[in-house]
């Protein structure tokens, strides 16, 4: 990167110390924090997506919906998350490439062939002609979507409570004012049913935060790949020889995830106040008396 | 923005319809001097040069992925790259499941390495998972302590979660030698595996028949054994 660094063995000190920082790796490394700040600005509104579809399917009056959101959250949250991260998205990339291949390749012949899977190559998602970009973006892509699965089943089953706990009594008074099912639902239940959903929300959102690791499970190379990459014993066939340095590299990890998870309870505890502003709740009762 | 980056998947995907098929070379990257990620985040090792020089010989256009060892047999066969060139030697085990081309690295030592001379070579010996070393240790008597990947199972030697490290004596004698004497050799290499070869799999006999004539050219005109030498010394075994 800069020019002092062109010869890393002959350099020493602060001189070797802003060199190694700034390798090609490092940068990469550095990056990586924008992959996982990427992951959870994407997966947290798509599992909230998940999670308020699952739980309004739940409370339909028309069975198989309400058994499809249900399902959908007792399935999801009964098996275990390395089952999903190491089999469900193998299995996802194999039926999309499945899929595409009944579309586009002359030969139908059935992919599972033996330990092999084949399909014909334009079948191929992405294609492996198609630069390495494109097949980091689409096991990104696959690891949003698991992500968002799995978390949005907790988040449905949280929602779906917190549906509940709305007072009854306040959906009955606008239904006598003549307001419609929906009307119901938008204007009544959903405004009021954050504040119940908010304390479990706010545990998916910690936990979430902490199960970004798995991404190096889904091939994509997160903050702790590159950790332990950088910090392992490195010989002179490196540009930078250096001891095992892992334990300075998960130091810095666990000062990035403290002080996030720290950021993240100061905002959750924010959003909470406000939500429970005029509510009549224990929360809101606490914030009138506080004022008075 | 939305059909912005739609519009540049399309030009992407169109573009590269039209380019050459690419050849998919997956590796470990964490196995000096065979494989690596140098400093720039490149592949590099004596693999990178091999294999950029197969592919030129067989006229391929070819790509590097790295992929973790343990999982880098289920993703070639499910089709994420098309080859592994990543030390894996060749065992009856592995042909089981997939195929290989003649190897390109001649059957070499594996050895033991160690805090001291003396130490019990049956007690708790650390080695890679699923390698040819984790299951000559196991049958050796010894407590075999797997890891995922080889820089782990030094570290557990030094550590002292393991008595010795069990693995190819290539990756090791760089370790050893700029220990300061902290590691040393101990016990007797010993010879494991017929070679390393390029792993593919078994329904993929074309890219097998390009690769193997590629590599026979490439050990007759001696271009191979200069490149072992380059990168393991002039001691190395050569063909």
């Amino acid at each position: 990167m800069f020019e002092a660094c062109a010869d890393p063995k002959s350099i020493e000190g602060l001189t070797w110390a802003m060199c190694y920082l700034t390798s090609g790796k490092h940068i990469e490394f550095y990056w990586s924090f924008v992959t996982v700040l990427l992951l959870l600005a994407l997966t947290a509104p798509a599992a909230l997506a998940m999670g308020f579809a699952g739980a309004t399917a739940a409370r339909s009056r028309f069975i198989p919906l309400s058994l499809l959101g249900k399902g959908y959250a007792a399935i999801v949250r009964g098996v275990p998350d390395i089952i999903f991260f190491l089999f469900f998205v193998i299995a996802l990339d194999q039926g999309l490439e499945y899929l595409k291949s009944l579309a586009v390749c002359e030969n139908h012949s059935w992919p599972w062939q033996g330990l092999e899977f084949r399909v014909c190559p334009e079948a191929k998602i992405p294609l492996g002609r198609s630069s390495a970009i494109w097949h980091q973006a689409y096991g990104f892509g696959l690891a949003v979507f698991t992500f968002a699965l799995v978390f949005g089943a907790f988040a449905a089953n949280v929602l779906y409570g917190a549906m509940n706990a709305v007072p009854r009594a306040q959906l009955e008074t606008a239904e006598a004012y003549g307001m419609s099912h929906g009307q119901v639902f938008r204007r009544i239940l959903v405004p009021q049913m954050w504040v119940y959903a908010l304390p479990g929300l706010s545990n998916l959102w910690m936990i979430l935060i902490k199960a970004t690791p798995l991404l190096f499970l889904l091939g994509v190379r997160d903050i702790v790949y590159w950790a332990r990459e950088l910090g392992g014993m490195k010989t002179q066939a490196y540009e930078y020889p250096h001891p095992d340095w892992r334990l300075w590299y998960f130091l810095a990890l666990l000062v990035f995830y403290l002080v996030f998870t720290k950021l993240s309870e100061i905002v959750l505890a924010r959003i909470s106040a406000r939500l429970n502003h005029g509510q009549a709740t224990a929360g809101g009762e606490a914030l009138r008396k506080a004022a008075a | 923005m939305k059909n912005l980056l739609l519009a540049t998947a399309l030009i992407a995907v169109s573009g590269a319809a039209q380019a050459q098929d690419v050849v998919r070379l997956g590796t470990e990257g964490a196995y000096p001097p065979f494989n690596f990620i140098n400093d720039a985040g490149e592949v590099a090792g004596f693999e990178r040069e091999f294999g950029d020089e197969l592919c030129k010989r067989a006229e391929l256009t070819c790509e590097w992925v790295t992929n973790d060892w343990d999982s880098i047999i289920p993703n070639l066969q499910s089709g994420n790259y098309d080859a592994i060139l990543a030390g894996m030697s060749i065992t009856e085990e592995r042909e089981a499941v997939i195929d290989f081309t003649q190897n390109y690295f001649p059957p070499a030592a594996s050895a033991y390495a160690a805090m001291s001379a003396d130490v019990d070579l049956t007690g708790v010996v650390s080695a890679q998972v699923s390698t040819i070393q984790a299951a000559y240790v196991a049958e050796s008597g010894a407590t075999v302590l797997e890891f995922a990947t080889p820089d782990e199972s030094v570290a557990a030697v030094r550590n002292g979660e393991a008595v010795a490290v069990f693995a190819d004596q290539d990756y090791l004698a760089a370790i050893v030698a700029e220990s300061n004497g902290e590691l040393m050799f101990v016990g007797e290499p010993v010879q494991l595996g017929g070679g390393i070869g390029v792993g593919l799999r078994e329904s993929d006999t074309e890219l097998k028949e390009k690769f193997n004539a590629a590599i026979q050219t490439m050990k007759d005109d001696g271009s191979l054994n200069a490149m072992i030498e380059k990168h393991f010394g002039a001691e190395a075994t050569k063909f």
